[in-house]
């Protein structure tokens, strides 16, 4: 069979909320673009993540990406064509204690110029607000124009908008091989798709780093499942996202009315797919409880989880590659890509066309990791086979559509 | 020691605890009613007085022969009644028993777990006075009550009759049969369903006391809608090959029994991640299992309908023949003979199961004529319309993909009502063939959970090894 052959401008891996973002992007800015998914577009953690779409609580290093987000949230159905669900509805994280609430209290002091508009409630003021909440919140801090929306919905819908857009999409497409020269990147699909590009982005997400180690940047990525679980559809009486200081459990109530939960770990099946096992389920239900006791009367209808990555520092990797001209990584978002994601689309597409980003990054080059994993290895100028995680099907199908 | 585990004490279920029981094992038979028998010869509360003939029909010796199989057990077996089994994972089981949460190791596992009706929606469904053949069944059964006074059951499958049968004799009053089959269908199946010629028999003779007894029977009745405001008043149907609406006919009734054969329970072979394939013939995918029940996961078997529609005397010779391949594979000493006989009337059971397709065969053409209004999701209330759209804006051709895009079968239910229509709908919208569109994953919880159980539920101990 002739391979069908590709030329374009830039080449991106994986079509998850950052890949598609980044094909929109670079669309808009009228550069060639091919996206190539294993799967579908968006229906891996950018699809199946908890929703939510919040700024408070990032690492400072994380806000000036999250604002360039937090616009484009804002328009979202201008860019995509869907509201996605998307709502500001305030997300408010939770304290336990008085030290939860004095962290929280330094976060909005330290946050301050990022307008975010935190706002810090307790006492009575907070069971006034919230006379659902369990016994354990003495209070917690507002931020009132972040929110959540629907993963499953904005996902797939920036890889839509980016077809429109004029993007060429290939889902179901998985990458058998790159070959990377100074002449460019030739990616093999299978027998029947060949994409050339002198460019490459690297969104592989928890799968990228097979690709930043065969160029020499090896990453110390780990693999991690957030449990998630809903719960039968309830009477309106949640406006908020909650979170918790210090971790744990987090919590919205969708328009339907079904309550989405998530926190804890579930479990890899294999190396693509995860699941909510029991002792993550049990945790969660009653971490559920004790925040919202009413819950207890509630039925759990499902749970799932997906494969995230994560680096050690909880920072992704967001950049140009230090040994291969041509490649830039944009993967690693640690269970919080969702929010920042559409603004590392745009991130990375400018990367692409300017070699350099209008929001500062330097927190995330994958330059971090070169001390540890060794003297990084020359280019690869041979082809390499990608490995198995990359291509787990071994029956690339070109998209139908 | 771990013991064997079967889930469902149905008539495959009781005979797999029963084979168990006579090697030396002593199973834990878990399931959700609180007596054993399934849901095909399920039995009344213990206090309730009506005769099995008056419950079962037909059916009552082979009701009564199993209820006694199962009697007989009790004090060899570790039956588990009002046991939900609500995930799978690691070599045991997670119960919901009478409200509490109990995690249920077992070393080999016998999954029985039936069958539901297999729902293609015509317009009206939702409305109350509306139920599944196998509910009106139930109802029936479990509480000696009809679903109405002036009943209509319709749709297609062996079950349309022996319901229709049943609810007679109990003295309720079925005001029409509509059998979407053609006689013709039932005619050319004559030649697969003549080797079973007593179930033929059968059949004929369900007909023939209806209509003896005053009980319209119509075939080639095309459901067109089931009326009525706040609740069934009446049911519309076409007969013949019209498609326009023009032989429309009505008929006036308070309830309206339901289904197009059955669908198999397969969540948990899913959950334990047993291999899938398409069969054709049940328009499903289906757990694989060899012929004496052995599933893809070593030390998982199936028997009966849940792992593929072969009707309840079958699931009693597969429910011993999967027990005595637990048995074999634990080196233990079967009767060979006795064995292979099972298998032989298993495999010769198969042309008449394909003579059941072509008597009562599936109305293919059901998602081409389904209105875009048609609720096809119940819970979540998605319309035939809203898929069709969903599969036109996204191209969606994967029944997990619109499941996420459209929230069909994202309901209480999670799919096991709504499954197979949406399904239809997406093999029809998108072009495909119905085995090409995917089969909704399964996730826990298989059927909702109380958090109040899963927030009380003992803390986990390390898993053990999977059970081989």
């Amino acid at each position: 069979m002739t391979a069908r052959r590709c030329v374009t401008d830039v080449a991106i891996v994986g079509g998850g909320i950052v890949g598609s973002s980044a094909a929109l992007a670079l669309r808009r800015m009228g550069l060639k673009v091919v996206l190539l998914e294993r799967d579908l577009c968006g229906s891996r953690s950018s699809g199946v993540n908890y929703g939510g779409v919040r700024r408070q609580g990032r690492p400072l290093s994380q806000l000036p990406l999250a604002q360039r987000a937090h616009e484009l949230w804002g328009r979202l159905p201008e860019l995509i064509g869907t509201d996605g669900e998307y709502e500001r509805s305030g997300h408010f994280k939770i304290a336990r204690s008085a030290a939860d609430m004095a962290s929280l209290e330094r976060y909005r002091a330290l946050s301050e110029g990022f307008d975010l508009d935190l706002e810090l409630i307790s006492g009575e003021r907070l069971r006034a607000r919230c006379p659902w909440l369990g016994a354990k919140a003495v209070g917690g801090s507002l931020c009132p124009a972040d929110g959540q929306a629907n993963p499953r919905l904005v996902s797939p819908a920036f890889a839509r908008a980016a077809e429109r857009a004029g993007a060429l999409v290939f889902e179901r497409t998985p990458v058998d091989e790159v070959i990377g020269d100074r002449a460019g990147f030739t990616l093999r699909c299978g027998p029947t798709l060949e994409v050339r590009a002198p460019l490459l982005l690297n969104c592989a997400g928890a799968w990228a780093g097979q690709l930043a180690a065969q160029f020499g940047e090896p990453v110390p990525m780990q693999s991690g499942h957030p449990a998630m679980a809903v719960t039968e559809p309830m009477p309106h009486f949640m406006d908020w996202s909650l979170g918790v200081e210090g971790g744990g459990i987090y919590c919205r109530q969708v328009a339907r009315g079904n309550l989405v939960l998530g926190g804890g770990s579930g479990v890899a099946l294999d190396a693509d797919r995860a699941r909510s096992d029991r002792q993550a389920i049990s945790v969660l239900a009653r971490q559920a409880v004790e925040l919202i006791p009413a819950l207890r009367d509630a039925q759990l209808i499902r749970t799932w989880s997906g494969t995230e990555g994560y680096l050690p520092d909880r920072e992704p990797v967001l950049g140009c590659s230090r040994t291969m001209p041509g490649l830039i990584h944009g993967f690693g978002f640690a269970g919080a890509g969702f929010q920042i994601g559409p603004a590392v689309g745009e991130v990375l597409a400018e990367l692409a066309r300017d070699g350099r980003s209008s929001t500062p990054i330097a927190a995330f080059g994958i330059e971090r990791f070169a001390a540890q994993a060794g003297a990084p290895q020359a280019p690869a100028a041979s082809a390499a086979p990608a490995a198995a995680a990359m291509a787990p099907d071994s029956r690339p199908m070109l998209s139908h559509r | 020691m771990t013991p064997p585990v079967i889930v469902g004490a149905g008539p495959a279920g009781v005979r797999a605890a029963q084979a168990l029981a006579a090697h030396g094992l002593r199973p834990v038979l878990v399931d959700e009613a609180p007596r054993a028998g399934g849901q095909v010869y399920r039995r009344p509360p213990a206090h309730f007085r009506r005769s099995p003939a008056e419950l079962y029909g037909s059916e009552a010796a082979r009701a009564v022969a199993l209820h006694a199989a199962a009697d007989t057990l009790a004090d060899r077996i570790d039956h588990r009644p009002d046991s939900l089994v609500w995930n799978a994972q690691g070599g045991a089981l997670d119960l919901l028993q009478r409200g509490r949460i109990e995690r249920l190791p077992y070393n080999g596992l016998i999954v029985a777990t039936g069958a539901t009706d297999r729902v293609l929606p015509v317009p009206g469904w939702t409305l109350p006075g509306v139920t599944t053949l196998g509910g009106a069944q139930v109802a029936l059964k479990f509480q000696g009550c009809a679903i109405g006074e002036r009943v209509v059951l319709m749709g297609s499958g062996p079950l349309l009759y022996l319901v229709a049968y049943q609810y007679a004799k109990a003295g309720a009053r079925i005001v029409a049969v509509l059998d979407s089959a053609r006689l013709a269908d039932q005619v050319a199946a004559l030649p697969l369903m003549l080797t079973r010629p007593a179930i033929l028999v059968k059949g004929a003779w369900y007909v023939a006391w209806l209509r003896a007894h005053g009980v319209p029977v119509v075939r080639g009745a095309r459901p067109l809608r089931i009326l009525g405001g706040e609740r069934v008043e009446g049911v519309a149907f076409e007969q013949g090959a019209h498609g326009d609406g023009q032989g429309m006919q009505t008929i006036e009734c308070d309830a309206v029994g339901i289904g197009h054969a059955l669908r198999s329970e397969t969540q948990l072979p899913d959950l334990l991640g047993c291999r899938f394939a398409f069969d054709a013939l049940q328009r499903a995918h289906l757990p694989l299992r060899d012929a004496a029940g052995r599933s893809s996961v070593p030390g998982l078997y199936l028997a009966g309908d849940g792992a593929g529609i072969l009707g309840a005397d079958a699931a009693e010779w597969a429910g011993e023949r999967a027990a005595l391949a637990l048995l074999e594979d634990r080196g233990l000493p079967v009767d060979a003979a006795r064995a292979r006989e099972l298998e032989q009337r298993l495999a010769g059971i198969r042309p008449f199961r394909r003579g059941l397709e072509r008597a009562f065969p599936f109305p293919a053409d059901w998602a081409a004529r389904a209105d875009d209004e048609l609720v096809v999701c119940r819970c979540e209330h998605i319309s035939a319309g809203q898929l069709r759209r969903t599969v036109r804006e996204t191209g969606a051709d994967d029944i997990n993909r619109l499941k996420a895009l459209s929230r069909v079968g994202m309901g209480r239910c999670q799919g096991r009502m709504c499954g197979v229509a949406a399904t239809e709908i997406l093999a029809q919208a998108c072009g495909r063939p119905v085995g090409e569109v995917g089969r909704l994953r399964g996730q826990a919880p298989i059927k909702p959970v109380p958090l109040s159980a899963l927030s009380s539920a003992p803390p986990v101990l390390p898993e053990p090894e999977a059970a081989a």
